[in-house]
């Protein structure tokens, strides 16, 4: 199962090297990572999606949590959360194709940021399968260029993860 | 007081109780081997080769119990250390290395003997810092033994850059009495709760086993443990990480399991309904394969470490604890409770295990006319009085000498059990020795093994630390061979050395005494002579019977009920008994 682990973990040089170089020597997989400094400059949240069974996320938080720079983490699979992505696409449009990659983009609620006669820049957010479900909607031949900021996402009402 | 960068790290480890340093110059800690020079307090240990230094201060922890500090220059000589460091990560040993770094104004620019030992040894070290700042070098120096030295201990790694030792640039110093990491808080004592559910399911056992390893040696709590057993009249089992937590000669011991456990040790862990794992982590070498690991078993598992709970063998009660509070917590609960565990439930498993036992299973042939390695130990045991320091190399030896010196006191048997990292067992033998030089320090050894720190010979003439060295010279890598024999149809492959160096000349071209050893009747007195020479570091070369096999063996694959045992008295066979 799919599994958002939010982390906050102190803001040093290398504190992100230990948790990517801890998934790969314990064979973890990282589907997406993201990071970024928080209103407290001494402190970075680190947005990680993996996949594996229970026993597994058990031993991945717990391994997480083992490192001396993680400060706090949870898994927001555990709790009501809301999850977002950003993703720009770049689509290749013809005279034709103009109006249907709009009306697409519209249902998604996607915006078009850019315009050159032969491509548009779509750029939408939402939970990750709604991109995907925008990637699956558009023809494949048409996409150009596919770049995503990896999920991050915060738990809802007054649970959370600060200080 | 205002100190240069050099001065505050010596300094420092001054503040913390640092006794030894154990040390390689070169470029990027001159100015720290300056400063060591104009002080006396520290003294400094001049290994011959980084990783012996690693070995040494890793020696010098565990039977101290404080952490081993060590100090080497960038580029190679940190690498050299990185075996060593990851020798005591592996078991969880405290240590402190600090490594010299190129000048941060050329860090990343492949200057000479630069790595990335922040890097390199992520991995393996419970934490590691790059200190940029000289006027957080101290803070830095109190945060690593904080964190080498708490909770789960392990070795932390200071990378320090030449040019914060720099002697012109001075700030003021003050060591930090204390530190706090709001990151890192080691839990301590254990949830009573989860106390209460253990002890409901103790008292109701049929077949109890208490399973302890190194926790207990690490967390000091071989009083506690011993108490517990006694109190419960449970058979109990010690890991090789474990040995002398629980006295090896007491009536309740039955001896190490695993792969190469006692029969009785491994049949009683498969047949138990009720594990109780004191500070083990459930290592593969323990539990052969997992889903044939003690079918019939509730476990109960403390740990201090939550990461080591359920991460093998899923466990049913878990107490995130340090050992010894959490044991102090159970005997107080034991005491206070009305329920008792089943005298006559006892009774039968105890005559079920004496049955196990009699089969005698580290038997051996006394009667052969070649040195067995079985017997040196036992020899050894009885000439040292089963007071000495053990150290040991890795190989067959290492585990005669786990079988056959039955180890009553905690931190007396110094082995690489995790890393398994051959060359330990010398330079780690001097650590102790200079911690203990009163007592008896011997290192157990292959004529392979010993080979790969050989070097430290010197480093124990130069500061007068008069190991003996038992070399159990089989001509082979006998563990190689042993597997080679077993699953490879004896297909030999470079398990043995055509060259084998004269380890008598050796140890004279060194310095020392060696007394090469061939028949089993010269055996005691040489054991006896070379411990009458309380001044000398002696090498004891004894050429053994190189046929000869360890066992129990479970071989891979297999569970704990399903054993190679010895078939004849003698010979080595690879038939099987069980
Ligand atoms: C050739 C060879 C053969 C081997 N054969 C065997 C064998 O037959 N049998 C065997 O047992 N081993 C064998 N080993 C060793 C094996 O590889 C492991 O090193 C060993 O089994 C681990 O021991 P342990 O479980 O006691 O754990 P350790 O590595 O000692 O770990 C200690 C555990 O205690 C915890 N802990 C630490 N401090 C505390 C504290 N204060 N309070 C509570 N918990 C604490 C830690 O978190 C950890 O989980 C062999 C090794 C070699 C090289
Ligand atoms: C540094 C290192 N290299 C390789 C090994 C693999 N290995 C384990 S035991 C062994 C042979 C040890 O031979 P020796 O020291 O003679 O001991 P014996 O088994 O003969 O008693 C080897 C090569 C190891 N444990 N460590
Ligand atoms: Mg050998």
């Amino acid at each position: 199962m799919k599994h958002i682990i939010s982390i906050l973990i102190e803001n040093e040089s290398g504190a992100l090297s230990r948790v990517a170089g801890l998934f790969s020597a314990r064979g973890y997989n990282i589907e997406s990572l993201t990071v970024a400094a928080t209103e407290d400059a001494t402190l970075s949240r680190m947005t990680l999606v993996t996949r594996g069974s229970e026993d597994v996320i058990e031993q991945i938080t717990k391994q997480l949590n083992k490192l001396i720079d993680v400060v706090k983490l949870i898994d927001l699979a555990d709790t009501a959360h809301i999850e977002r992505e950003l993703m720009l696409v770049k689509v290749k449009t013809t005279e034709k194709t103009r109006e249907e990659i709009k009306n697409v983009a519209d249902i998604f609620r996607g915006k078009i940021i850019d315009v050159t006669p032969t491509s548009y820049i779509v750029e939408i957010t939402g939970p990750s399968d709604k991109l995907d479900s925008f990637i699956a909607a558009i023809d494949a031949k048409n996409i150009v260029e596919v770049v995503r900021s990896g999920a991050t996402g915060i738990s809802r009402g007054e649970k959370g993860l600060h200080l | 007081m205002e100190l240069n960068g050099a001065e505050i790290l010596i300094q420092s480890l001054k503040d913390e109780g640092v006794e030894f340093i154990f040390g390689y110059p070169g470029g990027a800690v001159l100015h720290i081997y300056d400063a060591l020079f104009q002080q006396n307090d520290i003294k400094h240990i001049l290994v011959r080769h980084e990783q012996g230094a690693t070995h040494a201060a890793d020696g010098y922890a565990r039977a101290t119990g404080n952490p081993g500090v060590v100090l080497v220059t960038s580029g190679p000589g940190a690498t050299n250390a990185v075996t060593g460091i990851a020798t005591a990560y592996m078991d969880s040993i405290p240590m402190v290395v600090i490594s010299g770094q190129v000048s941060m104004p050329v860090i990343g620019s492949d200057a000479f003997q630069e790595v990335d030992m922040v890097g390199i040894t992520r991995p393996c070290v419970k934490h590691n810092y790059l200190v940029k700042d000289v006027t957080k070098l101290a803070e830095t120096i109190k945060k690593a033994f904080y964190v080498a030295t708490t909770g789960r201990p392990g070795p932390v790694v200071v990378d320090v850059p030449k040019d914060i030792t720099a002697p012109h640039i001075k700030v003021p110093y003050k060591y930090p009495k204390k530190v706090s990491i709001r990151s890192y808080e080691p839990t301590v004592s254990a949830d009573k709760g989860q106390l209460k559910k253990a002890i409901d399911l103790l008292t109701a056992a049929h077949r109890p086993i208490i399973y302890s390893g190194g926790g207990v040696v690490l967390g000091n709590a071989s009083k506690e443990l011993t108490e517990l057993t006694h109190t419960l009249g449970f058979p109990i089992t010690n890991t090789l990480m474990g040995l002398g937590a629980f006295p090896a000669t007491d009536k309740q011991f039955i001896g190490m399991l695993g792969m190469h456990g006692t029969y009785e040790a491994n049949m009683a862990m498969h047949e138990s309904d009720l594990i109780i794992a004191i500070g083990a982590r459930f290592d593969d070498r323990v539990t052969g394969k997992l889903d044939l690991f003690c079918p019939y078993a509730k476990i109960i598992h403390i740990d201090i470490d939550p990461a080591s709970i359920s991460k093998t063998v899923k466990v049913d009660i878990a107490i995130v604890s340090d050992v010894k509070p959490a044991l102090e917590q159970m005997m107080e609960l034991i005491k206070e409770s009305d329920k008792k565990p089943s005298k006559k439930a006892l009774e039968a498993w105890w005559k079920q295990i004496k049955e196990w036992k009699s089969i005698n299973c580290l038997d051996y042939d006394r009667n052969s006319n070649l040195i067995k390695p079985q017997y040196v130990v036992e020899q050894l045991y009885q000439v040292t009085k089963g007071n000495a320091y053990i150290t040991s190399d890795v190989g067959q030896h290492q585990m005669w000498a786990a079988q056959y010196y039955p180890f009553d006191k905690p931190r007396r048997w110094i082995n690489s059990g995790g890393l398994g990292t051959m060359g330990f067992g010398l330079p780690a033998a001097i650590g102790v020795k200079l911690a203990f030089p009163d007592a008896d320090v011997a290192c157990i050894t292959g004529e392979a093994s010993v080979q790969m720190c050989i070097q430290e010979l010197s480093t124990a003439l130069q500061y007068k630390t008069p190991v003996k060295i038992i070399n159990l010279n089989n001509r082979y890598m006998g563990m190689v061979r042993q597997w080679q024999e077993f699953t490879y149809e004896s297909r030999y492959s470079h398990s043995y050395m055509d060259t084998i160096p004269e380890f008598v000349k050796l140890a004279e071209a060194y310095g020392h005494v060696g007394i090469r050893v061939e028949k089993p009747e010269d055996v005691r007195p040489a054991l006896e002579e070379a411990f009458a020479l309380k001044d000398r570091t002696v090498f004891l070369d004894f050429i053994t019977d190189r046929t000869e096999n360890v066992y129990p063996m479970i071989e891979a694959g297999k569970g704990h009920h399903d054993m190679k045992l010895r078939v004849a008295l003698g010979t080595s066979t690879d038939r099987e008994l069980a």
